[in-house]
């Protein structure tokens, strides 16, 4: 097991050379560079403009010491600085410019906010004389990013560099993590500034971890010591918390049956014996049904989604409600608890591990498996061992999982690609999954996971995407060519916008409006940027093509022709009830 | 469940983006703020917000949550009016000559509790404090002899239970 450390948060790396402690002058643009070297920042995603040109201009300078990848959008640069913090646990950082350069960072920086990813974004603004005159690519970044952001802050004086910086990795880093948006006058950067680095350790307004209440764990042990059928719901917190081995404990000692949200994937391995899968909209059937037949659920460090819980009115209305979360606003906000145990998980997890009874619940466990030979007859195995024609999306993932024997980080897309990849993938470590939960970004998958790769050098990478949500980003194919990141792209093109088709099939009597997508010749495009490319049509190409895909050393793109119209399911049609899952 | 008027206390640090986060909070959830009031404390360098506003106790209870949440937000607390002693201010500005003309508006000054501030010789100034009904009581008074302008402040508030702002300050620096 993993030592006890001290409560987790995001930290960067130590430092790699000791700065000398006395003031040294430089501008304000080298105290910015200065600065992320001093919180061990050695990768960002970044496009250069006009108004931050003199940090682009000491970039330059130190390319030893931090590596700038040039994305062709700066929504290509959040969302890979997403992927990065993602995979690596670190702070991910995007640089971009002033105006246009900024507002494209919102989408990533709304993403990381609800999905909690610690991201700092660095933009350039204009000369503090200029603010308010309409002045060219001049936006007002910080009122326009204050509800994305975790914290926000303009700065007008190169003095204030250091500090506002190290605020904003703490920030970003402690507690529940989020993205924050630093943005910084032109005449800020080429201000003289007497630098010394200090990196921030406290902020009096700000608990990033509030402390445990002892009663609260007893009472919750209490709970769970009682409980018949006990079922814990986990979600992204326990990654975030560093958490799984304490985790994995927990439910061992009590024999609790768990399932994850589709964040909290990957924290306790698929094929954990009490890993019963996905909850949600799309997850699995013995999960949803059963959430409302436990007599306990305790929440580990999730949200209550309403893509998890389906309507309130009739979620869980027989369980008493345990919610294990370090973010005091999210007891209650959704599902009203009655024992919240507010702290890090990793310390309250540890803490309530004595006070649980070792514990078998046979019979519950069993309802479980029952209910997944349902899933399995009406849905698994037609996925992945399918008769018809036309390839499944769950074949892919299958494929997938047998070529990297589950050792990949599967980035996915937004939509259908992303419930079958997550749904079959088969995860045997932890920080594997990747994808936009909260915000649903699609073209989030391909800038994603140039991050995820460079987050993870020494792991394997696939990303899976539909035909909409590559062409929305596709432009980051120049990256990977430039970068040289060895990422593995699996295109499965329906020729269709999967989900919101399936939707219309479903409740739209099947009025399929601008859902029908002519694609391009995907293999061209990608040829043009160098990739090596292959598509496949039929079944019996597919193992092999998927083979050779990860056999490569370098980036690889598959295209994979699908069923037009496959559907996801099990499916809990939005504002039903969790138990009324749908299997077809 | 039935709607409260709420006073919201924030202490915050004096950030410039911060009234931008705060009412931002209760613009997403389509709240009506009735009134917003920003000023010093007994603290230095600390704000604080009172924010008034109709909602139900649950909603008030996420709402804090959200608040509190902010990295600047040192401590924020809802309180009834039963549980704060609270006042707004009102000026009315009225012609000069009413005064001499309407010896009636002399009582009614002198009855309300109000005061006079400043007299020129086109117009005279009345300070009103007190509770919004005993404002729109006086304005209605007033309003047959002409209020030239007539402003109101937001609501301030003391609540009547301990706030301990320097004790949490100093706890989360030690």
């Amino acid at each position: 097991m993993e030592t006890i450390v001290k409560p987790a948060s995001f930290k960067s790396e130590p430092q790699k050379k000791v700065k000398e402690k006395k003031p040294i002058k430089m501008n304000g643009a080298r105290a910015v560079v200065e600065s992320l070297i001093a919180e061990g920042v050695d990768l960002v995603y970044g496009y250069p403009g006009g108004a931050i040109m003199p940090v682009y201009d000491e970039f330059y300078k130190v390319q030893d010491e931090i590596h700038h990848v040039l994305t062709r959008h700066e929504q290509g640069a959040v969302h890979a600085a997403q992927g990065y913090a993602r995979t690596s646990g670190r702070v991910g950082v995007a640089i971009a410019t002033s105006g246009p350069g900024a507002t494209n960072l919102i989408t990533g920086l709304a993403d990381a906010q609800i999905d909690s990813t610690p991201i700092v974004c660095i933009t350039g603004q204009v000369g503090s004389s200029l603010l308010g005159s309409d002045a060219f690519q001049e936006t007002d970044i910080v009122s326009i990013s204050t509800p994305a952001t975790k914290w926000n802050f303009q700065i007008t004086k190169a003095a204030d560099i250091p500090e506002v910086i190290a605020k904003a990795f703490y920030i970003a880093g402690s507690g529940r993590p989020g993205p924050v948006l630093i943005d910084i006058t032109k005449d800020a950067q080429f201000e003289e500034v007497e630098f010394s680095y200090e990196k921030c350790k406290k902020i009096r307004s700000y608990h990033p971890v509030p402390e445990f209440d002892n009663e609260k764990i007893k009472d919750a042990a209490e709970l769970i010591n009682a409980a018949k059928k006990p079922f814990v719901v986990f979600g992204q917190g326990v990654i975030l918390g560093r958490a799984e081995e304490e985790f994995k404990s927990f439910i061992e000692k009590a024999d609790i049956p768990s399932a994850s949200t589709l964040l909290g994937l990957s924290a306790l391995p698929t094929q954990h014996k009490l890993n019963h899968g996905m909850v949600g909209m799309h997850g699995h059937y013995a999960p949803n049904v059963l959430t409302n037949d436990c007599d306990v659920l305790i929440a580990v460090g999730m949200r209550f989604d309403d893509r998890v819980t389906g309507n309130l009115e009739t979620y869980a209305k027989q369980a008493k409600i345990i919610h294990f979360d370090i973010d005091p606003a999210e007891i209650d906000k959704n599902v009203k608890t009655d024992v919240a145990v507010i702290g890090d998980v990793k310390e309250t997890l540890v803490e309530i591990l004595p006070l649980i009874n070792k514990n078998q619940h046979t019979d519950w466990q069993q309802k479980f498996k029952d209910l997944y030979k349902v899933e399995f007859e009406e849905i698994i195995d037609k996925q992945l061992n399918p008769t018809k024609e036309g390839i499944t999306n769950g074949e892919v993932m299958k494929a997938i999982n047998n070529e990297t024997n589950g050792e990949a980080i599967i980035v996915s897309d937004v939509g259908q690609n992303q419930m079958f990849s997550n749904r079959y993938a088969d995860f045997k470590k932890t920080k594997s999954v990747v994808t936009s939960g909260g915000l649903g970004t699609m073209g989030f998958g391909l800038p994603a996971s140039i991050g995820a790769k460079m987050g993870a050098p020494e792991r394997e990478v696939v990303v899976v995407i539909g035909d909409g949500g590559f062409q929305m980003t596709i432009q980051e194919l120049g990256t990977i060519m430039q970068a040289k990141v060895p990422v593995k792209i699996v295109v499965v093109n329906n020729n269709f916008l999967g989900m919101v088709r399936q939707w219309q099939e479903m409740f739209f009597d099947r009025r399929y409006a601008e859902t029908v997508m002519t694609t391009p010749d995907f293999g061209k495009i990608v040829e043009g940027y160098g990739i090596q490319t292959k598509k496949v049509t039929e079944r019996e190409e597919l193992e092999e093509a998927v083979a050779e895909m990860i056999a490569s050393k370098e980036s690889y793109f598959l295209e994979v022709v699908v069923e037009k119209e496959g559907n996801v399911f099990p499916m809990i049609p939005a504002g039903a009830t969790v138990s009324d899952v749908r299997l077809k | 469940m039935e709607k409260t008027l709420y006073t919201v206390s924030i202490y915050t640090e004096n950030n410039i983006g911060l009234l931008n986060r705060i009412s931002s909070i209760f613009l997403k959830r389509h709240i009506n703020i009735e009134s917003l009031t920003v000023s010093t404390t007994e603290i230095e360098n600390v704000s604080r917000f009172i924010i008034v506003s109709y909602m139900t106790e649950e909603k008030i209870k996420k709402i804090i949550g959200q608040i509190e949440k902010q990295v600047e937000v040192i401590k924020a607390y809802y309180h009834t009016n039963e549980e704060s002693i609270y006042v707004q201010t009102a000026l009315f500005k009225i012609k000069s000559k009413l005064l001499f003309e309407k010896r009636e508006i002399q009582n009614i000054i002198k009855n309300s509790n109000a005061q006079i501030v400043t007299v020129s010789p086109e117009f005279f100034v009345i300070e009103k404090s007190g509770r919004k009904e005993e404002i729109e009581e006086l304005y209605q008074e007033l309003f047959p002899y002409g209020i030239m302008q007539f402003v109101k402040s937001g609501r301030i508030s003391v609540s009547k239970e301990e706030m301990r702002i320097s004790e949490i300050l100093q706890k989360q620096l030690n």
